[in-house]
């Protein structure tokens, strides 16, 4: 559900075909963007990938070449994760009414470490765009 | 089909511009486009200008597009204006109140061009 749901974010807005990496081999991923899920499913959804695919996505969004994107390749990062976490509770019956999404968080940088309850189970999903790693997470707390 | 004047309300300057875009790729001519990072602002834009269409998200800081719909109906500017919500909440609670406030449209993102094509065409009054 949650790969269906990011396939079609990137197939839709950035006409964008994400592929499957046949190795895991993912570098130094330096932007983050988060999306808080409260009410029936809390937790954390967050889309991690380097800067270089960041711009290449806002690029791909905004339909302009990655060195004119400018300051808006943090929101259209975050934009992205809020539509797959967006449609991805749209696919579960009964959530989309009872599950709310915040607004977009990006970070930017790979030193930081995220601390989520006990207990919390988490979903991971490695993809490819533009043959470079994009990685997934859904941190569920309930 | 004359050229409309659009006000597109959105918290993120990325997703104005895709609607936007979108609009000119539905072939609808744009002749003004306002754009308000929330209801508020929407609110403010609408007191001292008129437009034909407003393209509205739902979840925006300050004022978000529900309670910017139950707010319209007290701008005289807006008053038969339609309102076609552009949205990540597509919960059908979140549609069934929208339309009830009045929003003639409801868009789920992501969405294609041809889904704002065929959401903001007929309400135009114009061929498809």
């Amino acid at each position: 559900m949650l790969e269906v749901a990011t396939r079609e974010v990137f197939e839709l807005m950035l006409s964008s075909k994400l592929t499957t990496p046949e190795t895991v081999s993912e570098g130094t991923l330096d932007i983050t963007a988060m999306v808080g899920l409260a009410g029936q499913l809390c937790g954390v959804m967050s889309i991690r990938c380097t800067r270089k695919s960041a711009l290449l996505m806002a690029s791909k969004m905004l339909g302009v070449e990655p060195a004119n994107v400018g300051p808006d390749m943090c929101d259209a990062f975050g934009e992205i994760c809020n539509m797959v976490a967006g449609n991805f509770k749209n696919k579960i019956p009964g959530l989309g009414d009872s599950c709310m999404l915040s607004v977009p968080t990006v970070i930017t940088g790979d030193d930081y470490s995220m601390h989520s309850p006990k207990n919390s189970a988490a979903v991971e999903l490695r993809l490819l765009f533009d043959n470079a790693p994009v990685v997934i997470s859904l941190q569920v707390d309930s | 089909m004359d050229a409309i004047r659009a006000l597109i309300v959105d918290d993120s300057s990325v997703m104005r511009k895709i609607v936007e875009r979108s609009l000119r790729q539905a072939g609808i001519e744009l002749s003004k486009v306002f754009e308000a990072g929330n209801g508020a602002e929407a609110l403010t834009i609408l007191a001292e200008d008129s437009v034909e269409l407003i393209l509205c998200d739902i979840n925006m800081p300050i004022m978000d597009g529900l309670e910017f719909l139950k707010a319209l109906p007290s701008v005289e500017n807006a008053k038969n204006v339609p309102v076609v919500m552009i949205t990540t909440e597509g919960s059908e609670a979140h549609v069934v109140q929208a339309i009830s406030l009045g929003a003639r449209g409801y868009i789920r993102k992501p969405f294609t061009p041809d889904q704002v094509k065929e959401h903001v065409i007929p309400l135009l009054g114009v061929k498809a």
